[in-house]
C-alpha cells in the first residue's frame, strides 16, 4: 500500500467531516432521523398498540427497542444516497484523482452517516422517555444497546455502498434498497411476536439477522437473555462485512 | 528530450463503441499539447485514462515517468486534473472545497488554508469563497474546479474543455491561467473543439476523430498541410454535390471538404493560379456556382479537411 495506515485514517475521517459540514450548513437533511422514531413510535404504539397486545405501556416498552434497530438501519440509507450522488455530480472523480487510500471515500461516507445514526437513536430515547418508555436495566446496558444498533448498521452500511456502486442514481438506490429493509424488519419481531406468523415465514424470521439484533437490544434494554442473540447478532456482522465488503471494493474498481 | 506524458496504443471499448482505437501521444515536458476533436472524438475517454480514472483496454502510457498501470499512486501525487464537468462538491463552500482537497493531500490545516485563499484569489473568487458552491455560476464552478486541480502544484495538469461554457471575457482570463501555468513550467493537456484555443495555448496540436489520431504538429504546420488559402464553393443546385466535388477534386488533386450544408464545398489551394481552372472545370460539365470565394485558411478548415467528410483520403497523406 502506498499511503500509511495513520494518513489512510487520517483521510477517512476528513471525508467524514465533509458530512457532518454539510449538516452545519443544512441541517434539515436530517429531518428524517429526527422526525421518523417519533412518527414511528407514535404510528405502532398508538395506533396498533391497542389492537397487538393488552397494555399500551408493555407495547411502548417493546416497541423503543423496536423502533431503535428499525431507525438505525433506515438511517443507513443515506450512505447509499450521499455515496451515489458523489458519483453522479463527479466528485468522486476528483477524490479518485488524488493520491488517497482507494477506500477512503466509501469508508468516509460511512464514518460521516454515523452522525445520523446517533441523532436518530437520541431523537428516539427522547421521544420515547416522553411517552413513558423506562428502561428495566443499566445506562451501561442502554449505551451497550445503541453501540451494538449502530455497530450493526455499519456492517449493513457495505450493501448501501454496494447498491450505489452499481446503481444509477439515488432514487434507484433508494428504492432497491427499501425493498431489501423493508422484509428484514417486518419479517422479524420488530413490531410483533412472531408466533402469529405462518410457519414458512417463522422459518425466515428464525435466521433473520434484524430479528437477532432485536432480541440482543430488548435483552439489554428489558433485562432479557443477552449472551444468544448477541452472539448471533456479531456473526451476521461479520458475515455481512465479509461477503459485501469484497463485493463493494470489487464494484468500486470496475467502476474505475 | 524527456517526455511528460507518453501514451502508445491507447485502446477503449464500451461495448460496440470503441471510444480510443490506438492512440499514441508524447508531449514534452513543459509544453503544452491541444488534443483537438469533435463530439465523441474521445477526448474525455483519453484524459479519463491519462488521469488514472480509467483502465484502458489495450496500450501503455507513462506520466512523468511512472507507469500507468503500476503506479497510479505516484501518477496522482504529480497530477491535477480539470474534467469537462466541474467535480467540485456543491452542497460544501468553494473554500471547503479546496480546503479539504489540501487535507486529503495531507497539508496541515493552516497551510491547506493559505493554499486556499491563494488559489480562491487567483482564480477571482475570493468573494464567493465561503459561499455554497450550489449558488455558483457555471463559469465561478470550472474555476474552482481548476483551482482544486492545482492544489498540489501539479507537474503535469489535465484540461478536458476547460473554456466550454464560458464567456469571451472569463475565457480569455482561463487562456491567460493556462499561459501562466505553462510557463511555470507545468506541463498542460487540454482538450478542446476549438482550433483558435488549440493556436492560441498549444505549442503541438493532436487532431483526434473517431478515437483515431488523424493529424499532427505545429498550429502553424496544420495550416499550412491545409493549403495558404481556401477555395469555397456553393453550389445552386445541392444534389449535384457529389459530382462537383469529384471535377474539383480532379484539379485541385485534393478531395474538397463538405460542410454540413448541402452544396458547400471547401478545398485547400496554393495560390489563386488554380481558381480559373476550377471554375472553367465546373462551368463545362453545366454545373452552376452560387459563390465563389478565395479566402484564407482558418484553423476551422483545418479541421474539416482532416476530421470532415473527407478525413479518410487525406489520413494517409498527412500522418
Ligand atoms: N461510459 C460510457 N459508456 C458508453 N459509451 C461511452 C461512455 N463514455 C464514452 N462513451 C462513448 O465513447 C465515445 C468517446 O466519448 P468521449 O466522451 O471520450 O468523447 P469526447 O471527445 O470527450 O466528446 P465531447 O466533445 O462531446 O466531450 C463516444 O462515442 C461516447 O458515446
Ligand atoms: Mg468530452
Amino acid at each position: 500500500m502506498n499511503v500509511t495506515a495513520t494518513q489512510g485514517l487520517r483521510q477517512c475521517l476528513e471525508l467524514s467531516w465533509r458530512c457532518i459540514v454539510k449538516i452545519r450548513r443544512n441541517p434539515l437533511v436530517l429531518a428524517d432521523v429526527l422526525i421518523g422514531p417519533a412518527v414511528f413510535l407514535v404510528l405502532f404504539v398508538y395506533v396498533f398498540g391497542g389492537a397487538i397486545q393488552g397494555s399500551a405501556q408493555d407495547y411502548l416498552d417493546y416497541m423503543v427497542p423496536g423502533v431503535l434497530g428499525l431507525t438505525t438501519l433506515l438511517a443507513t440509507m443515506g450512505v447509499g444516497v450521499s455515496l451515489n450522488t458523489d458519483l453522479e455530480k463527479g466528485v468522486f472523480d476528483r477524490l479518485r484523482s488524488l493520491p488517497i487510500w482507494r477506500a477512503a471515500p466509501l469508508i468516509g461516507a460511512i464514518g460521516g452517516d454515523m452522525v445520523r445514526q446517533v441523532v436518530a437513536i437520541a431523537a428516539l430515547l427522547g421521544f420515547g422517555t416522553l411517552l413513558g418508555f423506562r428502561v428495566r436495566t443499566d445506562a451501561w446496558s442502554v449505551l451497550a444497546a445503541c453501540g451494538l444498533a449502530i455497530a450493526f448498521a455499519l456492517a449493513f452500511s457495505w450493501v448501501w455502498v454496494l447498491l450505489a456502486l452499481v446503481m444509477k442514481d439515488p432514487q434507484s438506490v433508494q428504492g432497491l434498497g427499501a425493498l431489501l429493509i423493508f422484509p428484514l424488519s417486518f419479517a422479524s419481531n420488530i413490531f410483533v411476536d412472531p408466533a402469529t406468523m405462518p410457519g414458512w415465514l417463522q422459518g425466515f424470521v428464525a435466521i433473520n439477522p434484524v430479528r437477532h439484533l432485536m432480541d440482543a437490544i430488548r435483552g439489554l434494554m428489558l433485562d432479557g437473555p443477552v449472551a444468544r442473540p448477541l452472539l448471533w447478532t456479531v456473526l451476521w456482522m461479520a458475515g455481512v462485512v465479509l461477503v459485501f465488503v469484497p463485493l463493494a471494493l470489487a464494484a468500486y474498481r470496475r467502476r474505475a | 528530450m524527456t517526455y511528460a506524458i507518453e501514451a502508445t496504443g491507447l485502446v477503449k471499448r464500451y461495448g460496440d463503441v470503441t471510444a480510443l482505437n490506438g492512440v499514441d501521444l508524447a508531449v514534452p515536458a513543459g509544453s503544452v499539447l491541444g488534443v483537438l476533436g469533435p463530439n465523441g472524438a474521445g477526448k474525455t475517454t483519453a484524459v479519463r485514462i491519462l488521469a488514472t480514472l480509467l483502465r484502458p483496454d489495450a496500450g501503455t502510457a507513462r506520466i512523468g515517468g511512472y507507469d500507468l498501470r503500476r503506479q497510479a499512486h505516484e501518477i496522482r501525487l504529480i497530477i491535477g486534473l480539470a474534467g469537462q464537468y466541474a467535480s467540485v462538491d456543491e452542497d460544501l463552500s468553494g473554500l471547503h472545497n479546496l480546503t479539504m482537497v489540501g487535507r486529503l493531500l495531507g497539508l496541515p490545516r493552516a497551510e491547506a488554508r493559505r493554499r486556499a485563499d491563494d488559489l480562491l484569489a487567483e482564480m477571482d473568487l475570493a468573494d464567493a469563497g465561503g459561499r455554497s458552491v450550489k449558488t455558483y455560476s457555471g463559469g465561478m464552478r470550472r474555476r474552482l474546479d481548476l483551482a482544486a486541480s492545482l492544489v498540489n502544484r501539479p507537474a503535469v495538469l489535465f484540461l478536458d474543455e476547460p473554456t466550454s461554457g464560458l464567456d469571451p471575457a472569463k475565457r480569455n482570463d482561463m487562456w491567460a491561467s493556462i499561459r501562466a501555468l505553462a510557463n511555470q513550467g507545468s506541463t498542460v493537456l487540454l482538450t478542446t473543439q476549438y482550433l483558435e484555443e488549440a493556436d492560441h495555448l498549444a505549442d503541438d496540436i493532436v487532431v483526434i476523430d473517431a478515437g483515431r489520431v488523424v493529424a499532427q504538429g505545429s498550429p502553424g504546420d496544420l495550416k499550412r498541410r491545409a493549403g495558404t488559402q481556401t477555395l469555397d464553393i456553393r453550389l445552386v443546385d445541392p444534389s449535384r454535390t457529389a459530382e462537383a466535388a469529384a471535377l474539383v477534386a480532379a484539379v485541385v488533386g485534393v478531395e474538397p471538404a463538405r460542410h454540413r450544408t448541402a452544396g458547400h464545398l471547401s478545398v485547400p489551394v496554393t495560390g489563386g493560379a488554380l481558381m480559373p481552372a476550377v471554375i472553367r472545370r465546373i462551368d463545362d460539365a453545366g454545373v452552376e456556382v452560387a459563390e465563389l470565394a478565395l479566402r484564407l485558411p482558418s484553423l476551422d478548415d483545418v479541421f474539416l479537411a482532416l476530421t470532415g467528410h473527407t478525413a479518410r483520403t487525406l489520413e494517409g497523406t498527412t500522418t
